[in-house]
């Protein structure tokens, strides 16, 4: 059986008294793209949080690649191949795509100046790698749409040549088009081998381009099944009465089915 | 990556950027901007002025103007700076005058106690401790805004207060005046004429060639960019934001400082309410200039032009005869006005 990229075992997070998280696992495997679901307050950005270090988990492992690690910044995931698109994606509105591509490592000359051609370059190369037309990397990021921005995020994210990509609800502040456009995206980078992990109240999203989903419920796992074996209803009524006997894995729900 | 083709191709929806071109060149960048069309109307201002009165446009008066200009333009680069990463400095006026006090009293101490030792030596050891002082302000003002995490409204309103009394402290509450041997040479080159320009003028074209160039072409310059834009996205991407707010805050109290020993040698003295109030005007060119309040925007040509203007209609109000008093509130109704004209701008391209 092949190695999980990303494997989180009794993950426990409790802000004071607020238990955020009470023992969580999840795996997760090369090129695979996994759904993560739950109500308001299951658990599921904290989760993600812990994983890319911008949290530091009160108890459990995270393995990277079959290796244990001890993120205690973004920046230090970020380096073993971990990216995250934030739901505001992160982006300086004055300044243009190619600038915001290669925010804060821009291309220098010299070590001091900034070598323009040569980010516009990348930027556009990028863009290309993500399918989308790149016309415009001198375009201000504040003047593009809420998708157009997205494409932006992703693109930066994609520049650090990341194993994992997490979107924290890609979905929710997007038009029906640019949701296709993402979704196409997402499939796209999927058939370059990138894993994703996808946080989102969209059933339907996870289920067009999802292979797994796993469900939360108040920081416990409740249910973990493949997406061709299961159906939005079941999901559904995982998130609302799930429990700790329902969680299984996702290949012990498939074995209990059959 | 011949795999990649297999994806069905639809131009409409996949081709995220077809529909927008690079803009045409007097929509996009400086163009498009607050600073072009505030420099258009210190352009209209000035031909209105120069056909009400021939005088405006003499030699003796541009040289007056660009004078008195600079006396706070140099100030304005600095704030610019603090303005674009999102932050306010309202200690600038106090570190004018604290900066030109302390560069006075070294120049006349050291004279007295015999080390001007070399032509020259007293006056720039002097400016050099002014500039030390001015840039400990700064630094001071950045760590509490940068590290402790204070609000940089209140931190600099402090330091005006703190700044400001000790100006009164030290010098007794009756300022000092540059004097001693090197007093001549001072004068001469702060409120004299290089190459028969104006001295400050042409320190002001050299320090804003250096900020602009500075702010487009260095990683640093794109940086307190990238600070005033998105502080999250910048901490995330690895800017490095605290230290740019330290370095912006310390430039701010540099150039404050720097302007005031400057306004110390035209005045002739550093009184102990030297450039007193001076930090509105400052804030006010800056944002007439087209300096955003709230961070992203901003840059050397917008701040010059914002102190020309101000100078502009204050000079062309006293050739006209008008009431001087009326200068400050004309100059109330520009900053409105010019932010106003922008608001409509950004609504009508949005």
């Amino acid at each position: 059986m092949t190695t999980p990229i990303v494997e989180m075992r009794g993950i426990v997070k409790s802000f004071g008294a607020v238990h955020a998280l009470k023992g969580v696992d999840l795996h997760l495997m090369p090129g695979e793209i996994l759904g993560l679901v739950g109500d308001n307050s299951a658990g599921k950005s904290t989760l993600m949080k812990v994983l890319t270090g911008a949290y530091h988990r009160d108890a459990g492992e995270v393995l990277v690649n079959g290796a244990p690690t001890h993120f205690r910044s973004p920046h230090e995931s970020r380096d073993v191949g971990i990216e995250m698109i934030y739901q505001d994606f992160a982006l300086c509105g004055n300044m243009d795509v190619g600038q915001n591509i290669f925010l804060g490592r821009w291309p220098k000359r010299y070590g001091l100046f900034v070598d323009r051609p040569r980010m516009y370059e990348e930027a556009r190369k990028v863009l290309d790698r993500l399918k989308v037309d790149v016309n415009s990397v001198f375009q201000k990021v504040e003047s593009l749409s809420g998708g157009r921005q997205q494409s932006v995020a992703i693109a930066r994210a994609i520049s650090f040549e990341p194993q994992v990509i997490v979107f924290d609800e890609p979905t929710a502040n997007l038009s029906v088009m640019a949701t296709e456009r993402l979704l196409e995206t997402m499939a796209e980078l999927k058939r370059q081998g990138v894993a994703q992990i996808i946080i989102s109240h969209r059933l339907t999203d996870i289920f067009e381009v999802g292979d797994r989903i796993m469900v939360l419920k108040r920081g416990e796992n409740v249910g973990d099944r493949y997406i061709r074996h299961t159906s939005e209803k079941e999901v559904l009524e995982l998130i609302v009465s799930g429990t700790r006997e329902t969680a299984l894995t996702a290949d012990e729900a498939l074995q209990q089915a059959a | 990556m011949s795999e990649l083709s297999s994806l069905p191709r639809r131009p409409a929806e996949t081709s995220d950027f077809a529909n927008v071109g690079r803009a045409a060149w007097w929509q996009r960048g400086f163009f498009a901007s607050q600073t072009a069309y505030v420099g258009l109307a210190l352009v209209v201002v000035i031909v209105a002025m120069t056909l009400a009165n021939p005088t405006f446009l003499s030699a003796g008066n541009v040289a007056n103007v660009a004078k008195n200009f600079s006396f706070i333009a140099i100030a304005t680069l600095g704030i610019t700076l603090v303005i674009i990463t999102g932050g306010i400095d309202l200690s600038v006026g106090a570190v004018m005058c604290l900066a030109a006090m302390v560069t006075s009293m070294t120049m006349q101490g050291l004279d007295q106690a015999g080390m001007a030792l070399l032509p020259g030596l007293s006056m720039l050891l002097a400016v050099v401790a002014g500039l030390a002082a001015a840039a400990v302000v700064g630094l001071v003002n950045g760590v509490l805004i940068a590290r402790v995490g204070l609000s940089p409204f209140v931190t600099t309103l402090g330091m005006l207060s703190i700044v400001r009394g000790l100006s009164y402290v030290v010098s007794n509450g009756r300022g000092s005046y540059p004097a001693g041997s090197d007093a001549d040479l001072f004068y001469g080159l702060t409120s004299g004429d290089l190459f028969g320009i104006p001295a400050p003028f042409i320190y002001l074209v050299l320090l804003a060639g250096l900020m602009g160039f500075v702010l487009h072409h260095t990683a640093w310059g794109r940086y307190v960019f990238a600070v005033g834009g998105n502080e999250k996205a910048a901490e995330l991407t690895g800017v490095p934001v605290a230290r740019m707010k330290i370095a912006v805050y310390t430039l701010s109290a540099l150039a404050a400082g720097f302007n005031g020993i400057v306004m110390s040698g035209w005045l002739g003295s550093a009184p102990a309410n030297l450039a007193d109030g001076y930090e509105l005007n400052i804030i006010a060119a800056a944002v007439i200039g087209g300096a955003n309040l709230a961070g992203g925007v901003g840059g050397p040509v917008g701040a010059v032009i914002g102190c020309v203007l101000i100078e502009v209609i204050r000079n062309g109000l006293v050739l006209a005869n008008v009431n001087a008093y009326w200068q400050k509130a004309l100059v109330g109704c520009i900053i409105i006005l010019a932010v106003l004209v922008d608001k409509f701008r950004t609504r009508r391209a949005g």
